[in-house]
């Protein structure tokens, strides 16, 4: 499979995320935030980091990027895409996910190695995982707290949208989310970040390889 | 001054003019030049300077960037061979940062700088731009930067009112460490936090940079070419941070004095994080010619250093800079510390694909000069020349001053107060009580409030981070040769004995990279003193740097770089000379390393080295005593580089390692304890509260499974170190035979309540 990741300008994780991506089987595309094309890739990935500085508001540059604007027509086409921090910031100012990522409530950047429980195995980057398994990876963020309406949180956990939770809660986030899917299952964005997971040299274990691992169940 | 307004009469100052008013009085003074020196450019130049060679010559000679009262000590470094124990030197003392072979092709480059002075007057940026620049150093040696570490010191925090002040700095200086690090996609492997009296009011800033690179990739500092075009890239010149070597890096600071706010930088770590992608993009498209990064001294520095190191002369448009501030004259200009600059030289045929790769990035570039023929740097505004002068005399040969230097009378007063004198705790409950207080001081307890607010994991390639003997990083996914880091200085053992402090600081670095299982290979230094000016401050300064000769050349690793910071000192009271040792190792095959802290229950601890009664300048003796007297520990490098040997060997032995240094024996058990949560039964001499709590160098406690004690014990031998097996991993408490035993939980509770409760958080 071909697994496009866009590299924004000051996208930190992207050759993380690359190599995640190769360690589960994948072959990975670099794709640049300038560029309208997805170079055939068959999923989309948006690495973390501090796309355009942060600045304004994290994530709300990053949406108005032009290939952007194939990464929301492929998304909504059914296309897999996986937002990981910034990434699933962007994703939220792309309206393609509910809600929104604020300050943590610790007002610091916080780096730790995070246990979460699994909660939907049905989305296009978690059918690697067994429902109500723990994985320790890594969340490393600033503004990583999310937040929605109170309609909207009940409506995401009716619907089985909330694809892990954290164990405890290091941020403040509303009813302890970390990631959350869209109604169709092919689009979710997740706060910690497991492509830094992958290997048991490097991180806290090899708990992450399965988000990218999933995308084979689904692509197949 | 004269008469008329600096405004309208500085900026208008040609060498033309300067010819034409050749007795205009001048604020040299003010610009932190000595009356001879200033004597000295009025002779070099055969006039007075113009107000821009003025600016250029008072940054430029000032202590931070000429090394005016140190080089006279520092010179000894070159005398050490400048090969490794696996390989040769590619670039060493007076480059941006010296470089190393480690083999496979591939070499490594790594520098030590300060930023205390900024980072007192305004924590949060000081300590920001102290990374961009260290990160901008190691980008310049074309190398990828691929992770920071930081070494810093406060003030009290024990609740006293000078603590106040060290609530204050702390949380701006982590903050802007972490803020600026963090958004390069740098992992922060590791460092040092201490805390002591002397540095309220001075806190220190070292910040690391470890880069790699490709052998055929290493660009130089130098402007070479006649006709190669001068490209200036990156962030615009602004106002911020005029004059910030010669004002806050040379000068103490003065209750009376002036604000010295817009002397700091400001930093924009998004453009950081640009211009290094920018960069390597550049190198890896061979467009590149010479390259130097824009840090303290800004252009006067950059342009004067790349033609000094050419040969040739070069012509700078000062008026082509893009500007944040159309209003500055071209000595501000000249001397304006706005972060994320670079200057590049680059051949005419490769200015285009130059500029397409700046536009790619949305980096700002100008050509704004070239490569002469003649050996003079002239810098011209709007036309009119401003600036003629041998750039050598700018650069390469300032002043060079012996300042004088003695043996403090208070030093044999100091030495004879002996801690080993001090009261002792006896009983089980009095040595338990002891190790609870130690583990919860502020240098013994944990430090993740600090490290947590830093990424360690980015790049995913850190092997090792904090709390780690060292750090440790895969240079990239191609092969598994890894580099270790690690930081070290101990200020209280350079306060009694500078010379042995200087070799305790390297011993201690040298010791933890080689805990990992990592080969040492060099060192970098940042050598953070009092001021010149106080021959007792500078007989620190002789006696450390005579230190650090010595024991490189008797462990036979070479000295590749380093950084000089000065005038650390608040009134008459200076700093404990703090010079800190970076030593750098490698792993030649990634899946072999030594981890810290007990990994399973049922291993057998052993305690490698000798063991003294060295109390005087530990942390015991400070912490419960408020002491500090006597000798440091002895330095012992033939057993250091034994130690070294067994441990790189016993890789793949060694379920785990972790050194002693502060806080001795009982720190170190509590430490390998609390990493996993594993205790262990230990049973010690007849003296257990010397064996907890002396300082001696040279040892380490590793863990072996229990069928591999005789392995440990051959191999010890071998290699002629001392082994004695203290007890076995295990249980969910730390127990002292005969004397006490402490639940891991309980020391968990002090050992990480201190920051917390000091930060209010």
């Amino acid at each position: 499979m071909k697994v496009g990741v866009v590299t924004f300008p000051g996208s930190l994780d992207d050759a993380d995320a690359r190599r995640a991506v190769r360690l589960a089987g994948h072959e990975a595309v670099a794709l640049w935030h300038g560029d309208h094309d997805l170079q055939g890739a068959d999923a989309v990935l948006l690495p973390g980091g501090f796309s355009y500085g942060d600045y304004l508001r994290c994530g709300a540059i990053a949406r108005f990027a032009p290939v952007m604007t194939e990464v929301v027509d492929a998304a909504k086409g059914g296309m897999p895409v996986l937002g990981i921090c910034n990434g699933f910031q962007i994703l939220c100012e792309s309206h393609l996910l509910p809600g929104a990522l604020i300050r943590n409530d610790h007002r610091k950047f916080g780096c730790l190695d995070q246990t979460l429980t699994i909660e939907n195995n049905t989305s296009a980057w978690t059918s690697a995982y067994e429902v109500g398994q723990q994985v320790t990876i890594v969340l490393k963020n600033g503004e990583g707290s999310f937040v929605a309406d109170e309609k909207t949180l009940d409506m995401l956990e009716a619907e089985g949208r909330v694809v892990a939770r954290y164990v405890g809660n290091p941020n403040g986030s509303q009813r302890a989310i970390a990631g959350i899917t869209n109604e169709a299952g092919n689009v979710v964005g997740l706060m910690p970040h497991p492509e830094h997971a992958v290997e048991a040299l490097c991180g806290p274990g090899t708990d992450g390889l399965g988000f990218f691992s999933s995308l084979g169940a689904v692509l197949a | 001054m004269s008469d008329a307004s600096p405004a309208t009469d500085l900026r208008i100052d040609t060498v033309a003019v300067a010819a034409q008013d050749p007795d205009r009085e001048q604020p040299w003074a003010d610009l932190g030049l000595k009356p001879d020196e200033y004597a000295e450019i009025r002779e070099i130049l055969g006039r007075r300077p113009t107000s821009s060679e003025l600016a250029m010559y008072s940054v430029m000679w000032s202590e931070h960037c000429s090394y005016k009262s140190t080089k006279v000590h520092l010179k000894q470094f070159s005398d050490i061979p400048q090969v490794t124990p696996i390989g040769r030197m590619l670039a060493g003392i007076g480059e941006n940062a010296g470089v190393l072979d480690v083999g496979q092709g591939y070499a490594v480059t790594f520098k030590v700088e300060s930023h205390n002075h900024p980072s007192f007057v305004e924590p949060y940026q000081g300590a920001a731009t102290g990374v961009g620049g260290i990160v901008r150093d190691i980008l310049a040696m074309g190398a990828r930067p691929v992770a920071v570490m930081d070494s810093l010191r406060f003030g009290p925090l024990d609740g006293s009112d000078a603590s106040r002040d060290t609530q204050r700095v702390l949380p701006g200086i982590v903050a802007g460490v972490g803020g600026y690090g963090n958004c390069l996609g740098l992992p922060n492997i590791g460092g040092e936090v201490v805390f002591d009296e002397t540095y309220l009011g001075n806190p220190l800033v070292n910040a690391l940079c470890i880069g790699v690179l490709r052998h055929e990739d290493l660009h130089l500092a130098k402007a070479s070419g006649v006709g190669n075009q001068v490209i200036l890239y990156g962030a615009r010149t602004g106002g911020d941070g005029i004059g910030g070597v010669s004002v806050l890096a040379s000068e103490t600071f003065d209750a009376d004095g002036p604000a010295k706010r817009p002397s700091v930088q400001v930093g924009d770590p998004f453009m950081e994080k640009l211009l290094i992608e920018c960069t390597l993009e550049i190198f890896a498209a061979g467009l590149v010619a010479g390259i130097q990064d824009l840090g303290g001294a800004g252009l006067s520095c950059a342009t004067s250093e790349l033609a000094s190191a050419g040969d040739g002369g070069m012509h700078v448009e000062l008026d082509r800079v893009p500007l944040r501030d159309s209003t500055l004259a071209p000595e501000e200009i000249l001397m304006s510390e706005s972060q994320e600059r670079m200057m590049a030289v680059v051949e005419p045929a490769d200015v285009a694909a130059f500029m397409a790769i700046c536009a790619k990035w949305d980096v700002e570039a100008v050509v704004v000069g070239e490569v002469t023929d003649g050996d003079r740097l002239i810098i011209g505004w709007h036309g009119e020349t401003v600036v003629d002068v041998p750039p050598r005399s700018v650069a390469h040969d300032g002043p060079t001053y012996e300042r004088p230097y003695a043996r403090p009378s208070w030093q044999d007063a100091l030495q004879l107060d002996a801690a080993e004198a001090l009261p002792r705790p006896s009983t089980g409950a009095e040595l338990r009580a002891t190790l609870l207080r130690l583990v919860a001081s502020p240098n013994l307890c944990d430090k993740s409030w600090i490290t947590d607010q830093y990424d360690r994991y980015v790049q995913g390639n850190t092997v090792l981070a904090q709390p780690s003997d060292s750090g440790m990083i895969r240079i990239d996914d191609e092969t598994n040769l890894v580099v270790a880091v690690s930081t070290d200085c101990n200020g209280r053992f350079a306060k009694l004995d500078p010379y042995a402090g200087a070799q305790l600081a390297l011993a201690e670095s040298y010791r933890n990279v080689a805990t990992g299982g990592a080969r040492p290979l060099a060192i970098s230094d940042c050598l953070n003193f009092g001021s010149p000016e106080d021959p007792d401050v500078m007989w620190q300064f002789a006696e450390a740097c005579r230190g650090l000769k010595d024991a490189c050349l008797e462990l036979g690793i070479p000295v590749t770089g380093g950084n000089v910071s000065l005038y650390n000192q608040t009134g008459e009271t200076a700093i404990l000379p703090t010079p800190v040792v970076a030593v750098l190792g490698v792993i030649e095959d990634v899946t072999q390393r030594t981890p810290t802290g007990f990994q399973h229950a049922g291993d057998l601890v052993f305690l490698l080295g000798e063991t003294r009664e060295e109390l005087s300048g530990s942390e015991w003796a400070s912490v419960v005593h408020g002491h500090l007297g006597g000798r440091p520990p002895l330095v012992d490098l033939a057993a250091e580089m034994s130690l070294a040997e067994m441990l790189v060997a016993g890789v793949g032995l060694l379920t785990s390692a972790h050194d002693l240094s502060d806080g001795g024996l009982a720190q170190t058990l509590a430490e390998s304890a609390l990493r996993h949560d594993i205790g262990a039964a230990v049973t010690l001499s007849e003296d257990v509260f010397v064996d907890l709590f002396t300082e001696s160098a040279a040892r380490v406690v590793v863990t072996v499974s229990a069928a591999d004690g005789e392995a440990l014990q051959s191999l010890a031998a071998e290699h002629g170190v001392p082994a004695a097996v203290l007890g076995v991993t295990g249980g969910d408490a730390l127990e002292v035979a005969g004397s006490f035993s402490l639940p891991i939980t309980e020391i968990r509770a002090a050992w990480s309540a201190t920051l917390p409760a000091a930060m209010g958080t």
